[in-house]
């Protein structure tokens, strides 16, 4: 008999300490630091200064909304590679709705940026979960027809700053308590799905199926619907990127948003989701979208060459997908041992 | 504790919960079932027997709601039912546990045990707590200690079943289907899972047990129903059965005629395996094959046969011991030397491992061989359909072309392909897994009269084959294998049916106890 005994109560502190030790993301959190010390240490301004500190949550807000969708599609076992696309075209629509119907209100433009998103989504998940062709192949093929469709539409008439409204583009930049409006709006979307994936019935499901798709099936899960919701979830949250994606650089032209979606896929890689679905969770996704883009703007400060910058962000994926593996094989060789035992 | 007797038990047999009537299951032109008869009872444990390929796992998936019969009649207390997925027949209040527990690796033991039906608070929000408690209610009934809280990843199997069984109390379920789930485990965790399943049956659910052993259905079950090629042979309770009409039940056929192997001159061991050992999958395996000579490795499916052929072949690795071919030594994990010394291996799954589907005829057959029709490091094609031509001829496969792909062609004719692959190679040593499963009657007669050709010519195989008949009509000996151990060496006058299933279904004392009083007698 191998069943466990569970473990003798500790006081409550301790046990906090130990589960946020043993957490995925606390590795995410230490490198995060780690490269925040050592920029900060080389020049100060990096953090102490008022833009340092607004572009270190700024930049990477955008991401992390396309870091979280991603992460969601990945924890069932698929994955979106028309992140980029869609952010094209989703941004192109915000900038084209200003110019044709002046005075529209922003947050309809919101909602109709989301909405684009949540169609292109709808596409993805259906052609994925109906004709049953793998999401890799899918997405790749809608990654090209949703920026020819980009380029078709933008034809010579990119946007620009001066075909928005100010108001727009200063809600891009603007702050609330000295924190990025943009920031604030990942932050709130992060704690909204973190619950949905964390509380809800649909949520956990998406981590059953992408955890073992034929013991999803035996459950009696509803694996077409919630991969297709998965899908309409990223494909929102990346139309929402897209919107900010305008307001915050104010110009939109056919090549926007262009590899965002291999950023997406390497901040969930590096945030702890595992590729073949099942585990890591979106809050360490968000960190990993934020670590990458941190890195990014500190390795020149840092005195590293341009073309070591990509190198150090693959070594990141492989180390992260590296560790993910050697924990697993951890865990099979446990799961071999517990069984010779019980057998002999 | 819950009482430990057994079915003469006082329990009182109740009304019939779940009936399948003439139900019949075809897959394309293969009927896994004719006609399926099964009557389970409330407060009682009835038994599935049958060989491997009688249908009893087609039973299951209907019952399960993973299959949909073609025809006949499911009636769940009284009424039709028709179940189109597993939540159908999950929410009709019956609980499948697999051979093979299905979790998900990744998320707790609760989760895994309420997955889908969580209980829920306001805001469509999970309760956790509620969940939690009600996990740890069901392990105090059954009586085991599992962390609720760990991953089910690294539970052992046995403690998976638990939570299997766990999910099927949660379900509070009607009729409770166990296949095979004392496969993976051991003595003592097969007397607690039997005595939970004794508990169930006494609060009056309906149970099915299917298992190859028969110790544990006398021990546990009040009846018992065996099938035989797809179809329903026999339902009595257990106390008017003994173990040899069982067999022969199971068995029924008249084997000794229909593969009849030609007599080969045997020549000098061509392949010796010596005390071969991998942790958790095969122990202590020694035996050799002779030139001229058809050895057949028999056995239930997962008592390690396909392992060791695996392993022998350099496909997988091994703890311990040693292989040699002609008293050369075969290096392990290491299958183009296995290959440089003449073993070829038809595997078991040829759609997985022994054909590249999408490849035509020509290119597959001449894979194992290409290196030698390579000029310059180069394969022409010409070289190639010539090489190619003369065998599909020799073995008569039925293709348009010889670019055709191997996908398109049938079972038959992929196994001929397989087959001819690796004899292009020339092998001394030809290993075989399952040579005929899946195939008509007609090419499973060719594939035998190939076989004993070859043996004929000299060519030591070793054949892995769970169809009796098929053991009992080529092999000159026979090894059967038990949970990853040779239990017996049955010569070809004395294997029958019976010798060969008691071994399968029996340890090696218990074999050696039985051929000793046997032969006295004889």
């Amino acid at each position: 008999m191998t069943a466990l005994i569970s473990p003798a109560r500790k006081n409550p502190a301790a046990q906090a300490i130990e589960t946020l030790l043993k957490s995925r993301e606390t590795g995410i959190v230490l490198a995060l630091l780690l490269v925040l010390v050592a920029t900060t240490v080389r020049s100060p301004a990096f953090l102490v200064s008022t833009d340092g500190f607004r572009d270190l949550l700024l930049t990477p807000a955008i991401f992390v909304l396309l870091a979280i969708g991603q992460a969601m599609v990945i924890i069932t076992r698929n994955i979106d590679l028309s992140v980029g696309s869609v952010v094209g075209l989703t941004a192109y629509l915000t900038g084209r709705l200003f110019i044709d119907f002046p005075g529209m209100p922003i947050p309809v433009v919101i909602i109709a940026g989301i909405a684009l998103g949540a169609l292109l989504g709808l596409i993805n998940g259906a052609l994925i979960a109906y004709a049953k062709v793998p999401a890799l192949v899918v997405t790749l093929g809608t990654l090209y027809i949703y920026r020819g469709v980009d380029v078709w539409w933008v034809g010579r008439k990119p946007i620009n700053a001066s075909d928005m409204p100010r108001d727009f583009l200063g809600f891009g930049v603007s702050s609330f308590l000295n924190i990025p409006t943009l920031a604030i709006i990942a932050a709130l979307v992060l704690v909204a799905v973190g619950w949905c994936m964390k509380t809800t019935r649909g949520g956990r499901e998406l981590y059953a199926i992408g955890s073992d798709p034929s013991a999803a099936t035996l459950y009696g899960l509803r694996i077409t619907k919630r991969v297709i919701h998965a899908f309409v979830a990223c494909g929102a949250l990346t139309g929402l990127a897209g919107v900010l994606f305008a307001a915050r650089y104010g110009t939109v032209d056919s090549q926007a948003g262009t590899g965002f979606e291999l950023i997406s896929v390497a901040a969930a890689v590096v945030g702890g989701i595992a590729i073949f679905g099942g585990s890591g969770s979106v809050l360490g996704a968000a960190i990993g979208a934020v670590l990458l883009l941190t890195i990014n703007r500190a390795l020149p400060l840092l005195g590293v060459q341009d073309f070591w910058q990509q190198a150090v962000v693959g070594a990141l994926i492989l180390g992260a997908i590296a560790l993910d593996r050697v924990l697993s094989l951890r865990q099979f060789h446990k799961l071999i041992e517990i069984r010779d035992n019980a057998n002999d | 504790m819950i009482r430990l007797s057994s079915h003469s038990s006082t329990s009182t047999v109740g009304d019939v919960v779940l009936e399948l009537s003439e139900v019949s299951k075809s897959f394309g032109a293969v009927r896994a079932l004719r006609n399926g008869e099964l009557t389970l009872r409330a407060g009682s444990i009835h038994a599935l027997m049958g060989e491997n390929g009688a249908g009893k796992s087609t039973i299951v998936k209907i019952i399960a709601g993973l299959y949909h019969r073609d025809a006949g009649s499911f009636t769940l207390d009284g009424t039709e039912v028709d179940f189109r997925s597993t939540a159908e027949s999950k929410n009709a209040g019956i609980a499948v546990i697999y051979q093979e527990p299905t979790l998900f690796p990744d998320l707790s033991v609760t989760e895994n045990i309420f997955m889908g039906r969580q209980p829920m608070k306001s805001w469509g929000r999970i309760d956790r707590a509620a969940m939690r408690k009600h996990a740890q209610e069901l392990f105090s009934r059954l009586d085991v200690h599992i962390d609720p809280d760990r991953p089910a990843q690294g539970l052992s199997i046995a403690d998976q079943q638990i939570i299997e069984v766990a999910k099927a109390m949660s379900l509070d379920a009607k009729v409770l289907v166990m296949d095979e789930p004392t496969a993976a485990l051991s003595l003592a965790e097969v007397d607690r899972l039997f005595a939970i399943a004794r508990a169930l049956r006494d609060e009056g659910r309906a149970l099915l047990f299917i298992s190859h052993r028969f110790e544990e259905v006398y021990a546990l079950c009040d009846t018992v129903t065996v099938m035989r090629d797809g179809e329903y042979i026999s339902t009595d309770p257990i106390d008017e059965t003994d173990v040899p009409s069982l067999v022969r039940k199971m068995v029924g056929r008249d084997v000794a005629s229909l593969f009849p192997k030609e007599e080969a001159t045997i020549g000098d061991v061509a392949l010796e395996v010596r005390n071969l050992n991998s942790t958790g999958t095969f122990h202590d395996i020694s035996f050799t094959v002779r030139a001229g000579e058809i050895v057949g490795l028999a056995g239930l499916v997962g008592a390690g046969r396909s392992e060791v052929a695996r392993a022998i072949f350099g496909v997988d690795n091994y703890d311990s011991g040693h292989v040699s071919v002609y008293g050369e030594s075969v290096p392990r994990k290491n299958t183009a030397a296995a290959m440089k010394l003449g073993v070829a291996l038809v595997p078991e799954d040829r759609r997985q491992q022994g054909l590249i589907l999408d490849f035509g005829v020509a290119r597959n057959l001449t894979l194992s061989i290409c290196r030698g029709l390579a000029r310059f490091g180069l394969l022409s094609s010409k070289a190639e359909n010539l090489a190619a031509d003369g065998w599909a001829q020799r073995l008569q496969v039925k293709s348009h072309s010889l670019a055709t792909a191997a996908g398109t062609l049938s079972g038959g004719n992929q196994q001929k392909i397989v087959l001819a692959k690796w004899l292009a190679a020339q092998p001394r040593i030809l290993i075989v897994d399952e040579p005929t499963r899946g195939i008509d009657v007609g090419t499973k007669a060719e594939v035998h009269r190939m076989l004993s050709q070859l043996a004929g010519q000299g060519l030591a195989i070793l054949m892995v084959s769970s169809e009796l008949p098929e053991v009992l009509g080529m092999a000159d000996r026979v090894l059967v294998m038990r949970e990853g151990r040779i239990t017996s060496e049955i010569p070809r006058a004395e294997a029958t049916a019976e010798t060969v299933m008691f071994a399968a279904t029996h340890d090696r004392q218990q074999v050696l106890a039985a051929t000793n009083v046997m032969e006295p007698t004889q």
